[in-house]
């Protein structure tokens, strides 16, 4: 069995169409493995007989030699991914028992790529939370230092702890404002946000239309090249869909780096970062330099509003995408003896507190005699902070930051929103700005907890994005397991 | 209260002086398009509930809108026709609230930048006088479902066939001055709706409806506060709830009350306005630009393309109906008011008596159809059957009474007049031989009244006539019948 969980996504793949494994047994590990790490909360969802079924289906292609770029991989999906006849939460009480008709466009795109469903990943309810403590059905546990019982971090909560403790091989997640990358990083995994337009939304449960975008969390660059392969293209259905074709991205794996330029912004190793991460950050930078990239230091001057700028669109367009879960048509309804009685029970027994106090925020923001001071000016910042990406794209090709200020904490230890809300400040630049943005894990802190480094790259450059990615990786050879995973 | 009958239309006389009404109108057009603004369900009208609903109106989750590029080029030709200015840029926003009809939660409308900017129109009052209203904005939107109340004794029902039917909302300026210019703006707007098919003005299935801004002040002072009537939906209810609607507003004034900003609704059956809701209950809708959808562009090629293909309209149909038809300017505008009046006419008149076809058509076509309570479209009698009357009346196959008996029986029977004229054999009878016949039996029938003729009692050749035509049983060709009868009584 072990043998076949120590397969990376691009090497099972590889086995497959040798046939020197077959998905049925690979499937299986991997539903045997869900099974092993169940303590850790990260499945929500397991559709057994769907997996083995794709996966029988996936042997006689593979077997035919009609094989698709992931034909016969075992994935998991974010609860966020509309899935059809399996039941679709976003870890919410709201939704505890819907069950799309419909298949969102992401999952499709993989479907028809040939990979196997293992079922449906916890997340942050409705994708707010960096935690995966805001959950309906109680937290993940990070496959980490299992016995301290750390935070996954979130909203990709469950898809990170699943590739992490090797339940999944790859899983789908979405990011708004760092919901990939963070826990990619915390779960000492890969995880890629791509161009906001790369993948198309339809179909994804809604937290902030302008912001969200699916992405790959995965062991590996490669395995996130060939994950994302699948996931993007154009979309009709989404009007902000980018009408883009995207390179195959496998064919950039080994560019290398050498005369690209990497822009160090001095905004991003401030008060609070931990010490430990700034020596992998500045580890990572020399490594960097020594596969030939020219380090230039760059400065991002509107950083620092980036954070409260996001939370304020975010919870302003939450407010209103979460308008639909009024007990009417779908999910959970309480009874009540009128229609605004009806929609204060739903609403307030269905969301939970993160959520509740979003919408609040969101609400207020929006409302008139507000709007001006908060969310316009809240655009305002966002369009400068576009800007000061687009000024030092002008100079480099690339940039990098840490992913995370913190590694990973103990799950229940940070209450206090606020600084919850600082986990995502290195995430959320990139996320106003609408760019690609990639963590990978460059080592371990002292407490043996996984760090990661951010790579963010120009809009639609997915591709350099890969390359540079794979040269740091290869540079920094993480290659330590969980504690966590399954054997 | 004496001098009632001098005022003019939209003034009311108090104690303290005479009032004038001050009016905004809210127009919603449903868009005459297949499918809805952003899915792709059906938007027909009368399917069983629920019928036609997509999963984007049903707001499942993850649903995303997509513009429905027709309703774009309906809106950019409206905003053409109204003479208005097309923003090649503009923006969809939501607008947010809680309602059980509205399953996203928010409508999507545009708010800061509509697709249409300012306009003007030229609206024709009763008595040939014209005056022009300006148009402030045009913009998209999509319409609510519909609350069923009475399906249940504790329950609402939900029909969400109607939602996200895609809505063009005409706002006009406050230049209207009285409820009569009230009903011929709507008129006019609609009659411009029809040539054009954006929609087709259906008022009673709802398809054209009206929110209209009353207040009332003293002529040359500022505007008075004003109260919003929601939702009418026909042109007498538009006149009588705005006529209503001010005289409430200025027993108020003249009481030393003041008005509230509020929305009221028209209650059709005690003819009275009742308050809705107060500015303090509004809603805060919370606008802002929709995520889901970029803006909506386009370049002004493509709206000129659209200039180009526009129908002729009627101000200019109108003149041209004058020019062509010898008509007059009164007729001409009754003509166009509707599209299928003036293609019914052109075709009727192609060729023939442009002022007969006109007077036909307007006096005894209209007349028979309001009398057996017809809806044009329901005319029996077709353009060309029209045009068939008006041909033999011209080249006197029938006389102009017995085409009224013919007329009558095209209204009963749907038949041709042609067919008419035959089986009952009314063609006039302008044989000369035939006549004198006639007039060879009347002159010996009444051999005094010819001798007191030839005597000079110049008189009776009318008498003479008249028995002719009724022993010819109103056949005979008047013209013929009078010529010979001069002969043979020389």
């Amino acid at each position: 069995m072990s043998e076949l969980l120590d397969l990376n996504l691009v090497e099972a793949s590889e086995a497959l169409k040798n046939k020197k494994i077959s998905s049925l047994e690979l499937t299986k590990a991997y539903l045997k493995s869900i099974s092993d790490t169940s303590s850790l909360g990260a499945y929500l969802e397991i559709v057994e007989d769907k997996a083995i079924s794709m996966a029988k289906e996936s042997d006689k292609k593979l077997i035919n030699g009609t094989a698709r770029p992931l034909e016969g991989i075992p994935i998991g999906i974010k609860d966020m991914f509309c899935t059809k006849d399996i039941k679709t939460t976003a870890s919410s009480k709201i939704l505890e028992n819907f069950i799309p008709t419909y298949e969102s466009t992401v999952t499709q795109n993989l479907w028809n790529d040939g990979a196997v469903i293992l079922g449906k990943l916890s997340c942050d309810e409705f994708a707010m939370g960096s935690s995966n403590e805001t959950a309906a059905k109680g937290n993940v546990i990070n496959p980490w230092l299992k016995n301290k019982k750390m935070s996954p971090g979130g909203s990709s909560g469950g898809s990170a702890a699943a590739v992490a403790s090797r339940s999944a091989l790859a899983a789908t997640g979405t990011d708004t404002g760092g919901s990939i990358r963070q826990p990619a990083a915390f779960c000492g995994i890969t995880g890629l946000k791509p161009t906001y337009g790369r993948c198309s939304r339809w179909g994804i449960v809604a937290f902030s239309s302008s912001l969200d975008q699916a992405g790959p969390l995965t062991r590996t660059v490669s395995d996130a090249a060939l994950m994302l392969n699948s996931m993007a293209g154009y979309d009709q259905k989404d009007s902000t869909s980018a009408n883009l074709k995207m390179p195959d991205l496998m064919d950039y794996l080994d560019k290398g780096i050498k005369g690209k330029k990497i822009g160090i912004p001095k905004e991003y190793t401030q008060d609070g970062i931990s010490e430990e991460i700034v020596k992998f950050y500045e580890k990572s930078i020399d490594l960097l330099k020594d596969e030939g990239a020219e380090i230039i230091p760059v400065s991002l001057p509107h950083t620092k509003y980036a954070l409260p700028a996001y939370y304020i669109i975010a919870p302003a367009e939450a407010s209103s995408n979460l308008a639909r879960y009024d007990g009417v048509r779908y999910g959970a309804r309480q009874e009540a003896s009128s229609l605004d009685e009806m929609y204060e029970l739903t609403r307030g027994n269905g969301f939970g507190d993160e959520v509740k106090r979003r919408i609040m925020i969101g609400t207020y923001v929006l409302s008139s005699g507000y709007y001006d001071a908060y969310y316009l000016k809240a655009q305002k910042v966002r369009r400068l902070i576009k800007e000061d990406f687009e000024n030092v794209y002008k100079q480099v090709n690339y940039i990098l930051t840490p992913s995370t200020p913190t590694t990973s904490f103990e799950l229940g230890k940070k209450q206090d929103p606020l600084t919850m809300y600082l986990n995502d400040i290195f995430t959320v630049p990139a996320s106003l700005a609408g760019l690609p943005g990639i963590s990978l894990p460059v080592g371990l802190d002292n407490s043996g907890l996984p760090i990661g480094i951010q790579l963010i790259a120009n809009s639609f450059d997915e591709p350099g994005l890969i390359s540079t990615a794979r040269v740091l990786e290869k540079n920094a050879g993480f290659n330590f397991i969980a504690d966590g995973a399954a054997k | 209260m004496n001098n009632t009958s001098t005022l003019k239309p939209g003034h009311i006389q108090g104690e303290t002086g005479i009032w004038e009404m001050v009016i905004g109108l809210e127009i919603h057009a449903q868009i005459s398009s297949k499918s809805k603004l952003f899915s792709g369900a059906s938007a027909s009208f009368g399917s069983e509930a629920n019928r036609n609903v997509s999963l984007v109106d049903a707001a499942m989750p993850g649903m995303l809108p997509v513009i429905n590029e027709f309703c774009v080029e309906q809106a950019v030709k409206t905003g053409l026709a109204l003479n208005a200015k097309i923003n090649n840029v503009s923006v969809f926003d939501r607008k947010n609230y809680f309602y059980a009809d509205l399953p996203q939660g928010y409508q999507i409308s545009q708010f800061t930048k509509p697709i249409v900017g300012e306009g003007e129109i030229i609206v024709d009052l009763d008595d040939e006088e014209q005056t022009i209203i300006g148009i402030e904005r045009l913009h998209l939107e999509q319409d609510a479902g519909k609350s069923l109340h009475d399906q249940h004794p504790t329950k609402s029902y939900i029909d969400l066939n109607r939602t996200g039917v895609a809505l063009m909302e005409i706002v006009s300026k406050p230049d209207i001055r009285s409820p009569q210019e009230a009903g011929a703006y709507v008129k006019k707007i609609r009659s411009i709706l029809r040539y054009i098919g954006a929609c087709d003005g259906n008022m009673e299935e709802g398809s054209l409806r009206a929110d209209c801004n009353v207040s009332v002040r003293k002529s040359g002072e500022e505007f008075g506060t004003r109260c919003e009537i929601k939702n009418l939906n026909s042109i007498r209810f538009i006149i009588q709830a705005i006529q209503s609607e001010a005289e409430r507003q200025v027993d108020i004034l003249e009481e030393g009350g003041t008005i509230d900003q509020e929305t009221r609704l028209f209650d059709t059956s005690t003819g009275e306005t009742r308050s809705m809701r107060s500015k303090e209950d509004a809603h805060d809708y919370r606008y802002f630009p929709d995520p889901d959808l970029l803006p909506l562009e386009f370049t002004e090629s493509w709206v000129q393309d659209i200039k180009e293909s526009l129908p002729e309209l009627p101000d200019s149909l109108k003149k041209r109906l004058v020019k062509d038809f010898g008509i007059t300017s009164y007729d001409a505008s009754i003509l166009v008011e509707e599209k299928d009046y003036v293609d019914f006419y052109q075709q009727a008149a192609n060729g023939r008596d442009g002022k007969l076809t006109a007077n036909w058509m307007i006096t005894e076509l209209f007349g028979a159809l309001k009398k057996d309570n017809l809806s044009f479209s329901e005319s029996p009698i077709t353009s060309e059957n029209l045009g068939e009357l008006i041909s033999l009346i011209s080249n006197g196959t029938i006389s102009g009474k017995i085409a009224k008996e013919v007329f009558s029986e095209m209204m009963k029977s749907k038949k041709s007049p042609s067919e008419i004229v035959k089986e009952k054999g009314l063609e006039q009878v302008s044989d000369d031989s035939e006549i004198l016949k006639l007039i060879d039996q009347v002159i010996s029938d009444n051999k005094d009244k010819v001798n007191e003729y030839l005597s000079g009692k110049d008189k009776l050749f009318g008498f003479f006539v008249g028995q002719v035509m009724k022993l010819s049983q109103g056949k005979a060709n008047p013209g013929v019948v009078n010529k010979l009868l001069k002969e043979k009584l020389k």
